[in-house]
């Protein structure tokens, strides 16, 4: 089934209890979300697969705790595209604000222009693929999940990062804390290729990247680490 | 015998130490010395401050008319979440269970937690290391915490709680994140956090995705749409400008606000912040309060109050001062088993005592509570320790009860600071109730 929404009679709360409804929005339905003008909270909370197509640009929270649409921002999105997203696929297809993807647990997140700063901060699990550049402390305390660039990646890249990889084929202006550069393998060109194909990238050789991670250093609380941050 | 001591011919006075380098300074710049790094450890500050201890109640005589003390009814209900949320949480007495991480405390301490509350009829809060089945299956009522961390946060176990905190501080540590050693990051801790096993965990103090009360209102716009409007929303701070920051949090949107003293407790912190940052519990009420009043807003945002709660008395005076509820962290582990003389061997072999023991972080607790070792947790048997923890809220209520009526109060709510007086000239300050004997208030006007 198809269904439209327009946010110029609709509200917010009519919009997320049509989509968070399974009786009023099945699996695989496809849904229009018209005249969305920058509001907070559009398509947040839908806990199975259907598809919603999102016109204009969104504020904040888009797609928030995801688990399991595929919801497209035809525009750009607000601060926290798809946080804590756990399954599922959120494209933006212009830019996105702080903190994309912030604590997402599973799922793609896709951005076809830039992400601002903290773009997967707090990490754990989520893909996230941005086609332009990210900004400061981008995957700032990333804990598992990949992030790729293919722009530039702004000031401390990956500040305190745990186990989350990063790939980068622009310039990285700094890296944070325990992060490092670290060499790319096999295995490695293998899950980014995986990753571009995912984000409907073809074009882009993986070598072009470059792998950073976590030293490790900082696992453990010693006095010689105390001069890190 | 004379005062001075004579010592290989010269005359000397009596070995005196400092009251500045006291016994426990010398102690702290020795380990310092020794390891290169703060000291950590759990609980709460533990310095003598100006507390509930020092203020009394008035009770009625002449002027006011008592409650029969064994026969007439004294309500200890309370409803927290009527301003936005549709499914309000109502419990049968003003005292919850505060929020404790599993990973901080084994999963049977959760569990105990959760019966205990459940018995007495009232709610437990996760912490910060995501929701157990152990603990939801034990709680009737359960407040879910949304952390800076957000570890294990995820859609179903919003959906089943019963209540959402967002954490923005705690007492023992307003402005700081968590703390979790390698010593507790067992395979299971490590699993619902994303973390690698082992790693000394230190949590981040701000939220990844909002910052200031802003965003902080669109946030809490985004978690009431993400469940429904459905659940109500607390707001939990450290006690440090609480005037300020609980206009702030009404500004935001949150259906009750959660204010912790600086003697709450903590799993594991600096030392020095536990014991240097923060106001007191007795300190933060009033400040609180009169912004809800300001605001036309109290009884509207409900108010718990936590932070250094003992007893009845100490619930009962919280409620004098404004609040609609109370919570307990440290008191309750010690209903459940925590620092028991009869482990004192145990306590001694890991050269502490029984009633001292702090260092929670390290996770040898020997009562199986503060800790992820899995025969060492196995000590403690949930449904004796729910048991002894139900005992002890009741006992709370009771007490409470005891003063209200006394003070001629049907409700424990409709208890009034002009039902306190104050023993010191810090209380009546920080109560803002008149010292006693006098009609002064220190610092009104």
């Amino acid at each position: 089934m198809t269904g439209v929404i327009d946010l110029k009679s609709a509200t917010i709360r009519d919009l997320n209890s049509r989509l968070q409804d399974a009786a009023s929005a099945p699996e695989g339905s496809v849904w229009h979300v018209a005249n969305v003008r920058g509001h907070h909270s559009v398509a947040v909370g839908i806990d199975r697969p259907l598809t919603v197509e999102v016109e204009g640009n969104t504020g904040y929270f888009t797609a928030g705790m995801n688990h399991g649409a595929e919801i497209t921002v035809k525009g750009n999105a607000g601060q926290g595209v798809a946080e804590t997203m756990s399954a599922g696929k959120v494209h933006v297809t212009g830019d996105a604000s702080m903190a994309a993807g912030a604590s997402g647990r599973g799922g793609l997140l896709v951005i076809d222009g830039n992400a601002a700063a903290r773009c997967g901060i707090s990490m754990k699990g989520i893909d996230i693929v941005v086609k332009g550049d990210v900004g400061h402390l981008s995957a700032f305390m990333a804990q598992t999940g990949r992030l790729v660039v293919l722009g530039d990646a702004g000031e401390s890249l990956g500040d305190s990062i745990y186990e989350a990889r990063l790939y980068v084929r622009g310039a990285v202006t700094s890296l944070g804390a325990d992060c490092i550069e670290k060499p790319l393998r096999d295995e490695h060109r293998a899950e980014l290729a995986g990753l571009l194909a995912a984000a409907g990238v073809t074009d882009v050789p993986v070598d072009a990247f470059r792998r950073y991670g976590s030293a490790r250093d900082l696992y453990h609380f010693k006095v010689d680490n105390a001069g890190a941050y | 015998m004379s005062d001075t001591i004579h010592h290989g011919g010269r005359q000397h006075t009596t070995p005196r130490k400092s009251a500045t380098f006291d016994d426990y300074a010398i102690s702290e710049i020795r380990r310092a010395a020794a390891t290169g790094i703060y000291d950590i450890r759990g609980g709460g500050t533990k310095r003598r401050l100006p507390n509930f201890d020092d203020l009394v109640f008035l009770g009625a005589s002449m002027s006011r008319y008592p409650l029969e003390g064994y026969r007439e009814k004294c309500s200890t209900k309370v409803v927290l979440g009527t301003r936005f949320a549709r499914k309000p949480i109502e419990l049968d007495i003003p005292v919850t269970i505060a929020g404790m991480s599993f990973g901080s405390l084994s999963s049977q301490a959760k569990e105990a937690l959760g019966r205990g509350a459940t018995l007495a009829g009232t709610s437990t809060t996760t912490g910060d290391g995501g929701m157990t089945p152990e603990e939801r299956g034990h709680s009737d009522k359960l407040v879910y915490q949304y952390l800076p961390s957000r570890y294990g946060m995820n859609l179903h176990d919003l959906r089943r709680a019963d209540a959402i905190e967002i954490v923005v501080g705690q007492g023992a540590k307003p402005g700081g994140g968590g703390m979790l050693l390698g010593q507790k990051i067992s395979p299971r801790v490590a699993k619902m956090r994303d973390l690698p096993e082992g790693i000394d965990q230190r949590s981040a103090c701000r939220h990844p995705d909002w910052t200031g009360c802003d965003d902080l209102e669109i946030k809490i716009e985004e978690l009431r749409e993400l469940t429904n409007w459905e659940k109500p929303i607390y707001l939990k701070i450290g006690a440090s400008r609480p005037y300020y920051d609980t206009a702030l949090a009404v500004k935001s949107g949150a259906d009750v606000i959660v204010l912790d003293g600086m003697q709450g407790g903590t799993a594991a912190t600096q030392e020095v912040f536990i014991e240097h940052v923060g106001i007191p519990t007795l300190a933060a009420i009033r400040p609180a309060v009169q912004a809800l009043q300001d605001l036309g807003m109290h009884r509207k945002v409900q108010l718990i109050v936590s932070g250094g709660i003992r007893n009845g008395a100490d619930v009962a005076k919280c409620m004098a001062l404004g609040a609609d509820a109370v919570s307990i962290g440290t008191a309750a582990l010690i209903a459940l088993g925590d620092n028991d003389p009869a482990l004192e061997a145990e306590y001694q072999a890991l050269g502490t005592t029984a009633g001292a023991y702090d260092d929670w972080h390290e996770g040898l607790d020997p009562a199986g509570i503060t800790t992820q070792d899995p025969v060492l947790s196995a000590r403690l048997d949930p449904v004796a320790a729910g048991r002894r923890l139900a005992n002890y809220l009741k006992v709370l209520t009771l007490e409470a009860q005891t003063l209200a009526r006394a003070c001629g109060k049907s409700s424990l709510h409709n208890l009034e600071p002009e039902d306190l007086s104050a023993l010191t000239i810090e209380a009546a300050a920080m109560a803002q109730v008149p010292l006693a004997g006098t009609r002064w208030i220190p610092g009104s006007l």
